[in-house]
């Protein structure tokens, strides 16, 4: 095999001696293509090259043949260069691999069921970033029309992200009440985020508590992205401002918690900040854009205008995401 | 059979001295320039790995015969302060990213065999052998 390779390069090499024309240059440069696709070190070329050299040219001075293995020598680093490169490659394809797997992993657990309530259209999209997502939507409903709503972000991205918003699911699991009130939620929440999690790791979540009966929604907000509040008769916009601090910062924080009553066509459009700090080659996308867009698309079910807020924004910034992207609206019917 | 002689590493030079004995006996067992460079590399990369991190210590140089096979062994051994995570410096992409050379997978790629013993507090041995074909 080696001397078969060998043949064929002196074989190469010698049609350029004869004559350097490009053609001769190009095979030589795919020849170069299978041997790397061979493994064969750099070195090994030389070696190759030298005997190839040695037979075709014997006459040569000593001088020339030393270099060659002065070359060699040289090369020897360059080959095991190579050769880590290609061991740390298939490594990051191993660990590919295992995000892949982890991802699903991650869909499976979060997983949550949107709620059938009367009155009710819901529309929601959550796109991660990259593969693990660090944004989080939880939904909790009884058969009374009572149903509550976390959205959460975790401050950071990817992995640790993804490993930190398990536990919040868990804690809303184990909380498991469809009747509880914001305050409630966000303090329970914030004492197992606070325990669990390193001191750098933050979330931020909002809560609502909808009451189908009444078409009260009872928020609650830490430290999380406002959510807006459109008035369908005043055809008007207003956030739904509440104090409250980030999950995770203190055990002592204590949630805010206000009301408001839907009236028919009204919405509640509830997002992460990967939804309001998108950028373009102008700067920050607006809340008046957002606001705009979802105008455009008010008589559409809320399902219909998430969609269409989202695949507009991604075509305003390029098709570049800049964070994971996460929009509920609450469209009462 | 086997057939020893060594070289001890005490200074940068004592590495040029075992490259040398490494190159002499690869020569002597037919291993060809390529091979030559190496055994001679992963002498060198053992070598300034005891000058470096163990102060001194002893490159020793055997011949082999097994099933009728011809091959070199390099042993390196110190009694320096031993290696506290040998999964670590046997990582791809650990020494080489410091700029601190091939390191011991280099080692373990230029040779057939190799093996690593070491204790804390005690030293470290290191067997590579590389079979002449």
């Amino acid at each position: 095999m080696v001397q078969k390779i060998g043949s064929q390069y002196k074989e190469i090499l010698n049609q350029y001696m004869q004559r350097q024309s490009e053609q001769n240059l190009y095979v030589g440069q795919n020849f170069s293509r299978q041997l790397i696709s061979e493994n064969t070190a750099p070195e090994d070329v030389i070696s190759m090259h030298k005997a190839a050299m040695q037979e075709l040219y014997e006459e040569m001075p000593e001088t020339v043949w030393h270099s060659f293995d002065f070359l060699i020598e040289m090369m020897i680093n360059y080959g095991l260069a190579l050769q880590e490169r290609q061991s740390l490659l298939q490594r990051q394809e191993e660990l590919r691999m295992e995000m892949d797997l982890a991802a699903n992993v991650q869909e499976t657990l979060l997983k949550t069921k949107m709620p059938a309530l009367e009155g009710l259209d819901i529309g929601l999209l959550s796109v991660p970033l990259r593969k693990m997502n660090g944004d989080y939507i939880y939904f909790i409903s009884d058969d009374n029309g009572h149903a509550g709503i976390a959205v959460a972000d975790v401050i950071g991205k990817g992995l640790p992200a993804a490993l930190c918003m398990s536990m919040v699911k868990f804690g809303m699991d184990s909380l498991n009440d469809s009747l509880a009130f914001p305050r409630e939620v966000l303090s329970t929440i914030n004492r197992i985020v606070e325990k669990s999690v390193d001191d750098f790791m933050f979330v931020s979540m909002f809560y609502g508590r909808y009451e189908a009966e009444t078409s009260i929604l009872t928020y609650g907000s830490a430290g999380h992205e406002p959510a807006v509040l459109y008035r369908a008769e005043a055809g008007e916009f207003e956030e739904l401002t509440v104090k409250g601090l980030l999950l995770g910062v203190s055990t002592m924080a204590t949630y805010e918690e206000k009301e408001v009553k839907l009236e028919k066509n009204d919405m509640v459009i509830m997002m992460t900040d990967g939804v309001t700090e998108g950028r373009t080659a102008e700067g920050f996308i607006g809340r008046e854009v957002i606001n705009e867009l979802i105008l455009r698309k008010k008589d559409e079910s809320a399902q219909v205008i998430v969609q269409y807020v989202y695949d507009e924004l991604v075509r305003m910034q390029n098709a570049e995401l800049s964070d994971d992207f996460t929009l509920v609206i609450y469209k009462k019917v | 059979m086997s057939n020893q002689s060594s070289v001890e590493i005490q200074t940068e030079w004592d590495i040029v001295a075992a490259r040398q004995l490494g190159r002499n006996v690869a020569k002597e067992l037919g291993f060809g320039t390529v091979d030559q460079a190496r055994i001679t590399t992963a002498i060198s990369e053992l070598a300034r790995n005891i000058y470096l991190y163990a102060g001194q210590g002893k490159i020793e140089i055997q011949r082999l015969t097994e099933n009728g096979i011809n091959g070199i062994l390099i042993i390196a051994a110190d009694s320096g302060p031993g290696i506290p995570d040998i999964r670590k410096v046997m990582e791809d992409g650990f020494s080489t990213s410091g700029g601190l050379g091939a390191g011991l997978p280099g080692v373990k790629r230029l040779m057939d065999d190799f093996k690593i013993e070491t204790t804390l507090g005690e030293g470290t041995d290191i067997r590579a052998t590389k079979w002449l074909r």
